[in-house]
C-alpha cells in the first residue's frame, strides 16, 4: 500500500508486520515516536504484543534477554545516552546469541547536551557483537526491520541486530512509502522459534561463566557468525527484492553511478541522499562521480568494498562520528582494508550540523584536485 | 515539474509542522513524491518554528535543510520582527503571509508576496484562530502546486477521529482558496 508516513512510523509498522510479541521500551528523543506508534497499535488491538514499561534503557535491554529466552520475538528502540545506558547489556545479548532487534534513532551523546543527529551512539558500540545496518529512507526502515529479524534469527547468524536511522534527519521525515502486505511478510518471515528456551519442565542455565579454556572458542564462534552474516544479509536483501521489489545494493553496500566512476564519496545513512543528488548534478556536467552507501557497518563488507573501489582514482569517506584522539571509524577501517585507493577522511554532521550539497561539492572538488583542503565539514 | 521547496514559519503550537505534513500527504494524493520535516529546535509554545515540504514528480534524494525555498508561508506575521522570512528566497518564488496588511506595509515590497487575512477567515469559519490548515488553501490557490481535492483528502486523513475538525478545516481551506483568487 502506498502512503506518506514518518520514518518512525515506518519502523513501528515494520515491527508490527514482523509480528513482534514483546517490546520493552523506554522513550528518548528522537526515537520516541517509535514506542508511541507501537503503543497505539497494541491499544487499538491491531498488534498482539506486550509493551513493557521499563524503568530505564538498561532494563529495556535486560528484558529483551528474558523475553527472547521465553521464545518471543522482541524489539526495542533508543537513542543517544539512552543507548549508552544499555551498554552493559549489549555484549550480553550478543554473547548469549539472542536475536534481538533494536532501532537506534541516531543522536549524539552528551555533553554538551544536544538532541540532534550523528552516529556517536551506535558507532561507539561497534565492538559489542551486534550487526549494524544503517538506512537512508523511510521505505528502507520498514523493509530493513523485517530483514533484521530474518538475518538475526538465521541459525548461521544468531546475533542481535540494530537498525540505525538518522535522528530527526530521517526519524521525523514524512515521505512516500510502499508498505508490504502482512501475508507476504508472514511468508518471508516465519514465526520465531528458539531451540534453547526457558522451560519449567526442562530447566537449563543460560549465560553461565565461560572459563579461560572455552572463552576464546565462544568468541571465535561469534566472529564466524559475523562472517556468515555477510552472506545472510545479502540473501535477505535478494529474497526480499524477489518478494517485495525493493532492494538496497547487494545488502551490504549500495552503489550509485559507480560503473565508470573515477571519484566517489562513501557515507552512511541520509548523507548519501544529498550526495546522490549532488553526484547526479555533477554527472550532468560530465564529471565521473559516484556514491557508495555503507549499509552494513557490522559485519564490515571488505570484499564488496574492494570490488566497488578498485577502479577509483580517489575516495572520500564522510564519518558522522569521531573517535576522539584518532579519526572517523569508517575512514580508519576503509583505509586499512582498501589500501590501494587514495582515501580522504572527513568529519561531518556532528550534533545535527546539516550536511549540505555545498559540503558534498567541496569534497568532490578535493578528490578531483587530489588535495584534501580540510578534515572537518563545518 | 522540477523540485519545489516550501518553507513554513510559525510559532510553537501553531501547527506549522502539521501544515508541512498535511501538504506532503496532499501532494502524494496528487501523485507526487514528497518530503516533510521540521527544523527542530527545543520546542516551546510560542517560539519560532520552521518546517519544510519538498514536492517533485520523481523520488527525492536530497536531505539537506531547505535553504532556497520556492515558496514561503508565514503563519504569524509578528515573527517578521525577529526573523528574516525572505532568507534564501529568490525573487521568482512566492511569499504568502497571513496578514491584513499589504506586502509593502510588511516590508516585502521588493518580493513577490501576497497577504491574506487567514486569521479572520479561521475565526469566521472555525471560530478559533487555527490558521495552519487554512493557509494551505492559500498555497493551493496561489501556487497551483497542489489541488484542493487532494488537500481535502489529506485533511480528512489527518483528523480522521475528529470529523468535525476536519470539516471546519476543509471549509476554512476552501474559503481561503477562493478568497485568494481575488487577491492582487
Amino acid at each position: 500500500m502506498k502512503t506518506v508516513i514518518e520514518a518512525s512510523e515506518a519502523v513501528a509498522l515494520g515491527v508490527k508486520l514482523s509480528r513482534v510479541k514483546v517490546c520493552p521500551m523506554y522513550p528518548i528523543t528522537p526515537s520516541t515516536h517509535i514506542p508511541e506508534r507501537i503503543s497505539d497499535y497494541i491499544f487499538d488491538g491491531e498488534m498482539d504484543a506486550q509493551m513493557i514499561h521499563v524503568e530505564s534503557e538498561h532494563s529495556a535491554a535486560s528484558a529483551l534477554i528474558g523475553a527472547i529466552l521465553a521464545g518471543s520475538r522482541s524489539f526495542t528502540a533508543t537513542s543517544s545516552n539512552g543507548f549508552e545506558l544499555m551498554y552493559e547489556i549489549l555484549p550480553i545479548l550478543s554473547g548469549m546469541r539472542l536475536p534481538a532487534v533494536m532501532a537506534v534513532a541516531n543522536r549524539t551523546v552528551a555533553a554538551p547536551i544536544n538532541i540532534w543527529n550523528d552516529h556517536s551512539d551506535s558507532m561507539s558500540a561497534r565492538d559489542q557483537g551486534w550487526i549494524q545496518l544503517y538506512v537512508e529512507s523511510s521505505q528502507e526502515c520498514v523493509d530493513t526491520i523485517i530483514q533484521c529479524y530474518k538475518i538475526a534469527e538465521d541459525k548461521k547468524v544468531l546475533l542481535p541486530t540494530m537498525m540505525c536511522l538518522d535522528g530527526f534527519s530521517l526519524s521525523h521525515v514524512y515521505e512516500n512509502v510502499d508498505l508490504p502486505g502482512q501475508k507476504k511478510v508472514d511468508a518471508f518471515l516465519p514465526s520465531f522459534k528458539i531451540e534453547d528456551k526457558l522451560d519449567v519442565k526442562n530447566p537449563k542455565t543460560f549465560g553461565p561463566i565461560g572459563f579461560p579454556d572455552t572463552f576464546m572458542e565462544l568468541k571465535k564462534q561469534q566472529q564466524d557468525s559475523m562472517s556468515n552474516a555477510l552472506e545472510v544479509i545479502k540473501k535477505a536483501n535478494k529474497d526480499y527484492a524477489k518478494e517485495f521489489g525493493k532492494s538496497y545494493g547487494d545488502g551490504l553496500i549500495e552503489l550509485f553511478e559507480m560503473d565508470d566512476a573515477e571519484y566517489a564519496i562513501l557515507a552512511l545513512g541520509t548523507i548519501c541522499g544529498t550526495a546522490k543528488a549532488k553526484a547526479r548534478e555533477l554527472r550532468s556536467k560530465g564529471k565521473k562521480v559516484g556514491v557508495i552507501r555503507l549499509r552494513s557497518f557490522r559485519p564490515f563488507p571488505v570484499e564488496s568494498l574492494k570490488k566497488a573501489t578498485k577502479n577509483l582514482k580517489g575516495l572520500a569517506v564522510l564519518d558522522r562520528h569521531i573517535s576522539l584522539g584518532a579519526k572517523g571509524p569508517v575512514f580508519t577501517e576503509i583505509n586499512s582494508d582498501i589500501s590501494e585507493t587514495n582515501v580522504f577522511g572527513y568529519i561531518a554532521g556532528l550534533g545535527g550540523r546539516d550536511v549540505t550539497l555545498e559540503h558534498i561539492e567541496s569534497v568532490f572538488k578535493d578528490l578531483e584536485t587530489g588535495k584534501q583542503s580540510k578534515e572537518w565539514l563545518l | 515539474m522540477a523540485l519545489k521547496e516550501v518553507r513554513f514559519h510559525g510559532r510553537g503550537g501553531q501547527g506549522a509542522v502539521t501544515s508541512s505534513q498535511v501538504l506532503a500527504v496532499a501532494a502524494f494524493h496528487d501523485g507526487k513524491f514528497t518530503q516533510a520535516f521540521p527544523n527542530f529546535g527545543v520546542e516551546r509554545t510560542g517560539a519560532p518554528v520552521e518546517s519544510y515540504t519538498r514536492i517533485d514528480s520523481v523520488p527525492i534524494d536530497v536531505r539537506q535543510h531547505v535553504y532556497n525555498p520556492d515558496y514561503v508561508i508565514v503563519l504569524d506575521p509578528s515573527l517578521m520582527a525577529n526573523i528574516d522570512v525572505t532568507k534564501g528566497f529568490e525573487k521568482k518564488g512566492l511569499i504568502i503571509v497571513n496578514s491584513n496588511k499589504t506586502p509593502k506595509e510588511l516590508g516585502l515590497g521588493a518580493f513577490n508576496a501576497k497577504c491574506i487575512d487567514i486569521t479572520k477567515i479561521a475565526l469566521d469559519v472555525i471560530g478559533k484562530p487555527f490558521v495552519n490548515i487554512a493557509a494551505l488553501g492559500a498555497f493551493a490557490s496561489l501556487s497551483g502546486e497542489v489541488s484542493l481535492k487532494a488537500l481535502d483528502k489529506a485533511i480528512d486523513e489527518r483528523f480522521s477521529e475528529k470529523g468535525k475538525i476536519a470539516g471546519l478545516n476543509k471549509e476554512a481551506c476552501k474559503v481561503v482558496f477562493n478568497k485568494c483568487k481575488e487577491v492582487k
